[in-house]
């Protein structure tokens, strides 16, 4: 993990990708306080980020600010250097970012953030966008987390578990999550409580998920070397090639100029003008055609949105059935946009009531008496 | 071995419809010194090669007769248990955002939310955390939202609560100022000293009070004296407890005049095997008024367009994705896999299943106790009602006897000095319903066989 991150420590502890980006920030506000640096109160993050990256810099104690995202998909570096001050903690991005394309001016924003002594954050819950191709130490990032459950072939479960290690730079270290295994003289341990006593502490009962970091590492280990940029070599052409497909149909890409890392944006807002169909009629009629709908409406800046991840692991055939049956559904929403907006048809249960469920809560059975 | 399908001719053809030579292409907009040459390690090895290291190293593990408890625990998991869990539309599927096509998921968690809330005798419940002491830590975060009071936040933790959880709680909560203190125990009775609580009459900073059931010592709180205690002060009160205990003793939900606030605890004792902490699963439930302050994912009963009853994922204006920075939580993927476990255990034992390995575990640990109680130089420390845990004083150093005894194929428990400096001749033993008389009696042979060998440790 370190070598792939560019990072000089590792702890597997955190159980998925939230709690990892708590384990980092926590270790940011621990860094700055070891320093008597107690006026830090703020960490930015761009508008398009994850939820879980202002949820987490809240869940520890901080002031949250956003800093806007450029129309070509990078950040916003002058209102960047705007934002940071004396009470910047940290920034937390992801790159390639949630808009789907690379942050090229990653080293100066690096460097900005430095300057104004707050550190970096990278989240990396989507390493295969780069896995053996660019790692967050050399693009400047003090700290991150990796979602194994994501990179590290590990089946979601239907919502968990996942494993969100933490790997950071030197100045770090003492701060890492117990508990993480030493090496005494080839004698293995785990290290807790005295023999860390900068960390942050344990944010668990035992070893974090154990159980999907040994999945995580048989998958890393088949793998090795040259499997590794495999990996983010295939994410980047299977997204290109379905952006590019998309657009043949008549699709409208977010940002048209840019290469797509392992993902990218298609903006539905011509089709929902066009139709009064919108990104969400869209997703429940995929789901007709035995496809699950990828991401909708996130990021929240992009008006009408589908956030398309293939993965590597789809063939040609599935990206090619995929292109076909948004073809039919761009063509149904012209035709018969009514037809669209009742979708699904074919599941076991048609659109569900969303306002009833959230109104008239009821979410355990009590046997009638 | 690559796990990707594509053949030669696809990529020739992706590349083509791209108007690109070569997929490095791809990667043009990347600043040219951040490229990787390439990664300082292994090359790949094959499945076979890595299957037969994993093998040895399995091997180094301990895997003799498993008396430890201490938060986790060794139970009978039926057959069928794990081989619906692994069926691919379980084990494969994503997070349930499209409702319509995760029926299957959907309907198991709000099962699993109607047994949870029936077996803690509780509102509603959440559909998981990662695991009991984070739940605690997001317990705590809760009882503070749902304070009216806007900053000074103490909470009283009893000293008999598993200390891991205690100091993750800390590490969580501290990070936003509140102050989580420990409530002394009694060293011979190890239960909470309630008299303890005299000192924090009075205070207007406290927020919550948590207490265990079991205890750590396996010792059953008075919990329905404590419950009212806080509720006269207008203190939340958090439960931990072990679900197994609940379905025999008293349920979270009915302890004093008007039951626990909130509760939490670890789920792996319901069909999780143990795996050094994990995957096992944090559980939550809560009274009705606070449920808007709850984290994580809830699933609601719905119906469709028809009329037909359905399931979704509700009251989702509590969580990052919708409220970020406001959020209850910063909590996204938890442990739905092993909720999935742990309701087909539910469903295949019944509350009487659970009830009768409560029953039998408890028979279990009674009976090593008095068996244990008769060797020479060896006294049961505690006195009162417990639950499958229990403290023993031995005659020496209780982390040489584990040592030496799990050479001999027991694991005969925790060593407590590792924790609390006066019980360092202390041993928490666990015994559930997989030990046998015969197993038992092992126990006190290999114990003596130690004593003996020990005598000049
Ligand atoms: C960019 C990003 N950050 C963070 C997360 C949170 O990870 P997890 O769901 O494992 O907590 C996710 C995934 O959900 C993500 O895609």
């Amino acid at each position: 993990m370190k070598e792939v991150t560019g990072m000089a420590g590792v702890s597997l502890a955190p159980m998925a990708g939230a709690q990892g980006e708590f384990a980092g920030i926590a270790m940011i506000r621990a860094y700055h306080l070891s320093r008597n640096d107690t006026q830090r109160d703020e960490i930015i993050v761009p508008t398009a980020a994850h939820g879980t990256n202002p949820a987490t810099a809240t869940m520890c104690g901080y002031k949250v600010r956003e800093v806007p995202v450029l129309p070509d998909g990078d950040v916003d570096v002058e209102a960047l250097k705007a934002a940071l001050g004396p009470q910047t903690a940290g920034l937390m991005l992801t790159n390639p970012s949630t808009c789907g394309v690379f942050e090229r001016k990653i080293q100066e924003i690096a460097r900005l953030v430095h300057e104004a002594g707050g550190l970096l954050y990278y989240d990396g819950a989507n390493l295969n966008a780069i896995l053996g191709k660019v790692r967050p130490g050399d693009m400047g990032f003090d700290v991150m987390h990796m979602n194994l459950h994501k990179t590290f072939a590990t089946p979601h479960g239907g919502g968990g578990p996942g494993s969100g290690p933490v790997a950071v730079n030197a100045r770090l270290k003492p701060f890492l999550p117990t508990p993480f295994v030493v090496n005494e003289n080839g004698r293995l341990d785990w290290a807790e409580g005295d023999q860390a006593p900068q960390s942050i502490g344990p944010l668990s009962a035992f070893a974090g998920n154990a159980g999907i970091n040994l999945r995580a590492y048989a998958y890393a280990r088949l793998l090795g070397k040259s499997g590794m940029p495999r990996v983010a070599e295939y994410a980047t052409l299977n997204a290109n090639y379905l952006a590019r497909r998309l657009v043949d149909v008549g699709y409208t890409l977010a940002y048209p100029q840019r290469r797509a890392s392992h993902e990218f944006i298609l903006t539905l807002a011509p089709e929902e003008r066009a139709t009064g169909v919108s990104a969400m009629d869209f997703a429940k009629r995929l789901l007709d055609f035995g496809v699950h709908a990828p991401t909708t409406y996130f990021p929240l800046l992009v008006p009408e949105c589908f956030l398309i991840e293939p993965t590597e692991t789809e063939g040609l055939d599935e990206l090619d059935n995929f292109v076909e049956a948004m073809r039919q559904i761009r063509a149904e929403a012209q035709d018969k946009p009514e037809w669209v907006k009742g979708a699904p048809y074919t599941l076991p249960v048609r659109r569900l009531d969303d306002v009833k469920a959230a109104r008239e809560l009821n979410l355990a059975y009590k046997a009638e008496s | 071995m690559p796990f990707i399908p594509h053949t030669q001719d696809d990529v020739s053809r992706m590349l083509a419809a791209l108007n690109l030579d070569s997929v490095q292409q791809l990667f043009d907009e990347v600043p040219e010194n951040l490229l990787v040459r390439e990664l300082n390690i292994p090359e790949g090895v094959t499945e076979m090669t890595l299957l037969r290291e994993m093998k040895q190293r399995a091997e180094a593990n301990f895997s003799g007769a498993m008396y430890l408890g201490a938060g986790a625990y060794e139970h009978h998991i039926p057959a069928a248990v794990w081989d619906v869990v692994s069926r691919g539309e379980f084990m494969t599927a994503y997070t349930p955002y499209q409702a319509e096509a995760s029926q299957g998921t959907l309907q198991l968690v709000y099962e699993y939310q109607s047994m949870m809330t029936a077996l803690m005798a509780m509102d509603v419940s959440n559909a998981s955390l990662y695991d009991g002491a984070s739940a605690l830590s997001e317990a705590i975060l809760m009882a503070v939202r749902a304070s009216k009071r806007r900053s000074g936040h103490s909470v009283l933790v009893a000293g008999t609560l598993n200390p891991r959880y205690t100091r993750a709680a800390r590490a969580i909560v501290e990070t936003q100022g509140i102050d989580v203190q420990v409530l002394d125990f009694d060293h011979a009775r190890l239960t909470l000293d309630e008299a303890s609580l005299s000192a924090w009459e009075g205070r207007d900073d406290l927020t919550a009070l948590v207490i265990p059931m079991p205890n750590f010592f396996g010792r059953i709180e008075e919990v329905n004296r404590l419950t009212d205690w806080a509720h006269q002060r207008q203190i939340t009160v958090i439960g931990v407890v072990n679900p197994i205990a609940v379905s025999y003793l008293l349920p979270p939900g009915q302890w004093g005049q008007k039951g626990a606030d909130i509760v939490v605890g670890d789920g792996q004792p319901l069909g999780l095997p143990l795996a050094s902490g994990g995957p096992y699963f944090g559980f939550m439930c809560c009274r009705q008024s606070l449920v808007r302050q709850m984290p994580g994912r809830i699933i609601g009963r719905t119906v469709d367009l028809e009329g037909r009853t359905g399931f979704t994922l509700t009251l989702q204006a509590r969580e990052q994705h919708i409220r970020r920075a406001k959020a209850t939580s910063n909590i996204c993927t938890n442990q739905g896999l092993a909720v999935t476990a742990a309701t087909i255990h539910m469903a295949l034992l019944g509350g009487e299943g659970l009830q009768s390995v409560a029953k039998a575990s408890m028979a279990g640990a009674e009976a090593l106790k008095q068996k244990l109680a008769r060797v020479s130089g060896v006294s049961i420390v505690g006195v009162g009602p417990g639950f499958h845990e229990f403290v023993v004083r031995l005659p020496r150093e209780a982390g040489k006897v584990v040592l030496k005894m799990a050479e001999k194929g027991v694991l005969p428990g925790l060593d407590l000095g590792r924790e609390y400096p006066l019980l360092r001749d202390c041993l928490l033993v666990c015994v559930t319903e997989t030990k046998t008389l015969a197993d038992l009696e092992q126990y006190v042979t290999v114990l003596e066989e130690t004593l003996k060998e020990c005598s000049a440790c």
